[in-house]
């Protein structure tokens, strides 16, 4: 399993992990800290907050957070890149971003195809860093990513952790992993103050749940059905009961996914009791079916404020 | 605050374990011990059955000596390879199949229904067969060669090994009350062997099939169609094995409450694996009866096809504690290793996870998966079932490659010499005796699981074979 290099992003320097002295001739700070020097890095990391500390400082304001999701290389990183400036702008509290993979377990068609159309136009971890690397530090809000197992194996759990922790990401959700496997991911996300989010779904029975709660970093999760990734016609009145249960485990925030797709969705999600919502295939539809990247923008600048002021 | 995490962490997944492995120890029941292991050559007379033992843990052979263990673990761990990498949605639904499949393995009840129906229903045992043309042909100047014997699997109802486990876990769902079964298949076996069970059953029965491989198959889809089953096709990814199994994990995802999946190779997450190799290690048990009864020994070397695994491990599983007996996978080389166009997932994947377990996979240095190619739609996946990837590791079995061409060669001569058509997945491991026969001492036993029958392919061969 070699280390592939990457290059470094606008620089043609070749990203040499046993050097992390990468300097950027652009006003961005530098970003690849030595080991040493890796507290640091993080608190500086694109001038934003943990996704735990996002949080708190929403439940001192009596908010909910708004956590969209778009995949990178949807249709191009370009678009990708000047879409989490737009969602930032928009009041997105965390943004999710997924990383494409080939085969997406725990995605539906939308997702699915957003994967398909990114790799088909060669988006990969490389070329996501670099993109990462650029744009993090104008967002001002913690980015999460969303990927599979695989991807990270291959890379190399550790190699990939302090691949995104020095372009400044936050936190990573890896939908096939569940509790007893993440052993190896948990270590090497902690070593790199990456907060790893767990998911409990309808069919988690308690005692996982609270286990589930307790391992989970950032904020728990919350499957909103029985199911895979995908806009749904309604939310289930399960969710309520759900949120009702984890609530009684733990004091971390929990954050709804999964078919949420409508204003009166996080409203409802939001009055039940959530600390977040996460919106993701309505949002991947919008950049994916558009004429054009710049229709796609412009029309997911307006559905985020839409979604955004639907929220407390 | 991270070492508190991480601290705090190791306690909750401590409890999990406890919690996991609350359920009653793997007793072993007579699906999953192997009849003579650890015992003396039996001096069993013709017709003598070999006593079926039950032994309180499995042993795995770990290269040098015997160790007492279960394999798999509690975790569904073949060594490094296995595991449960799905969404949580399906961690309940696991727990509960495996449960299921742990008390039923003692449920003399249901063995003996289960029994009945691989007699009555399925046309088991399975003779084997001494192929004495095909013998003929691999002798050398001097008159010598290897023994081959074919166990016939391909004379099972629906024409291959796959209905042994489908009729198992369609049983299993009625237990357990799921009344709707969902099925993945390449070349069409697995989902004709479902599509039959629930027919039987009276279950409700959805098969997701690759669009590509629906047009290299028409027969069976016709076939599944005709059992009253409805196909679906998956045009996702490449149209093939691997996305028609990542649909049906999908459709299982959201009707995991109605529903039972009756994944069709020793793949997929733990309990799978181990699940799918017990039903089929009637395969393996029946040879060992069999090879007593004819010659009153073992056989000497198995060779089975690879693709997912099940029939290979099906016939190895009862055989692995011999280390007296060869094991053979043959995987499927496509145009050819180099050419990058092959199925052969032991001999050039890396470790990775798919499909919810860990095992060698064919992927790109991004961790994508490759697409795959083999001219046979059973072989084509781009993984392999985690215990292989363990024998291969430990050096128990061993795993070749042969290509497409070799492969349909295979297919003719069994047809001309034997006077069977075999499946072009069994033509692999037929196509390897090329290789070898030479090498064999005179009068080795050779036993070759004849895994499926070749009707099917006609059409695929209709188009590459001159005759």
């Amino acid at each position: 399993m070699a280390l592939s290099p990457f290059s470094c992003p606008s620089l043609l320097t070749p990203w040499n992990p046993n050097n992390l002295s990468c300097v950027s001739f652009s006003s961005y700070k530098p970003i690849y800290a030595p080991k040493s020097l890796t507290a640091m890095a993080s608190l500086s990391r694109g001038g934003t907050v943990s996704i735990s500390e996002t949080f708190v400082r929403l439940r001192e304001q009596g908010k909910v957070a708004f956590i969209p999701y778009i995949t990178a290389g949807d249709p191009d990183l370009s678009t990708t890149s000047k879409a989490l400036k737009i969602l930032d702008s928009c009041g997105s509290d965390i943004i999710e971003l997924g990383v494409p993979y080939s085969d997406p377990l725990a995605d539906g068609p939308v997702i699915q195809a957003a994967a398909t159309r990114a790799l088909a136009k060669g988006a990969n971890f490389n070329a996501i860093i670099s993109m990462l690397h650029e744009v993090v530090p104008q967002v001002s809000c913690p980015i999460a990513l969303f990927t599979y197992y695989n991807p990270i194996l291959k890379r190399g759990v550790d190699y990939f952790m302090s691949a995104i922790q020095n372009v400044g990401v936050h936190g990573l959700v890896v939908p096939d992993v569940p509790l007893e496997e993440t052993g190896n991911l948990r270590n090497a996300a902690a070593k790199h103050n990456i907060e790893l989010v767990l998911l409990t779904t309808p069919t988690t029975p308690t005692y996982r749940m609270k286990e589930i709660a307790e391992a989970s970093e950032g904020f728990v999760y919350l499957v909103s059905s029985v199911g895979v990734t995908g806009a749904r016609s309604s939310v289930s009145m399960r969710v309520q009961s759900l949120l009702q249960d984890i609530k009684k485990v733990t004091n971390k925030p929990v954050a709804v996914g999964f078919g949420i797709s409508k204003p009166e969705h996080v409203t409802q999600v939001a009055q039940w009791g959530a600390d977040g919502v996460i919106v993701g295939s309505a949002m991947a539809r919008i950049l994916g079916e558009a004429e054009s990247p710049e229709q796609g923008l412009k029309e997911l600048e307006e559905f985020a404020k839409l979604l955004k002021a639907a929220l407390p | 605050m991270a070492a508190v995490a991480s601290s705090t962490t190791s306690i909750s997944i401590r409890k999990t374990t406890k919690t996991l492995t609350s359920c009653p120890p793997p007793s072993v029941s007579f699906l999953q011990s192997r009849s003579g292991r650890g015992l003396p050559p039996p001096m069993a007379s013709a017709g003598t059955e070999v006593p079926l033992s039950a032994v309180p843990t499995e042993e795995i052979w770990n290269g040098s000596s015997r160790i007492s263990a279960q394999r798999p673990d509690s975790f569904g761990r073949f060594g490094r390879f296995g595991g449960k990498y799905v969404p949580e949605t399906l961690m309940h639904a696991l727990t509960e199949l495996e449960a299921a499949f742990r008390s039923l393995s003692g449920d003399d009840e249901f063995q003996k229904e289960l029994g009945g129906i691989l007699r009555d229903f399925v046309g088991r045992e399975t003779p084997l067969y001494f192929a004495e043309q095909l013998t003929q042909h691999y002798k050398n100047s001097k008159g010598e060669g290897p023994l081959i014997f074919l166990k016939r699997e391909d004379l099972n109802h629906t024409g291959a090994h796959k209905i042994n486990n489908a009729v198992a876990q369609a049983l299993l769902a009625k237990r357990i009350g799921k009344k709707r079964i969902i099925a993945e298949t390449g070349a069409g076996q697995h989902g004709v062997a479902t599509a039959t069970v629930c027919a039987r059953f009276g279950l409700q029965c959805v098969i997701y099939m690759g669009a590509q491989d629906m047009e290299r198959q028409s027969l069976n889809v016709f076939r599944m169609r005709l059992l009253g089953a409805e196909v679906k096709a998956v045009h996702s990814g490449t149209a093939t094995l691997k996305d028609a199994t990542s649909e049906a994990i999908r459709d299982w995802v959201t009707n995991v409450e109605t529903t039972h999946y009756i994944l069709g190779s020793v793949a997929g997450p733990h309990p799978y694996p181990m699940m799918v190799r017990d039903f089929h290690a009637v395969i393996g048990k029946e040879t060992r009866r069999q090879a007593l009864e004819k010659w009153g020994g073992k056989p000497d070397v198995l060779v089975a096809c690879v693709g997912g695994g099940s029939n290979a491990m099906g016939l190895f599983h009862e055989f692995v504690d011999d280390h007296d007996v060869r094991l053979i996978g043959v995987e499927a080389a496509g145009f050819g290793l180099e050419s990058g166009k092959h199925a052969a997932t032991l001999t050039k994947g890396e470790i990775g996870v798919l499909h919810g377990a860990m095992s060698y996979l064919l992927q790109d240095d991004d961790g994508q998966i490759i697409e795959p190619h083999s001219i046979s739609a059973g072989l084509d996946y781009p993984g392999v079932g985690p215990e292989h990837s363990f024998l291969k590791d430990i050096g128990r079995a061993e795993y070749y490659s042969v290509t497409d061409d070799e492969a349909l060669e295979a297919f003719k001569r069994l047809s001309r010499l034997e006077g069977i058509i075999p499946a072009l997945e069994t033509s692999h491991a037929l196509a390897y005796l090329e290789k070898l026969c030479p090498t064999l001492p005179n009068g080795t036993k050779v036993v070759l699981n004849c895994s499926g029958r070749g009707d099917k392919d006609v059409h695929t061969a209709l188009k590459l074979l001159q005759l």
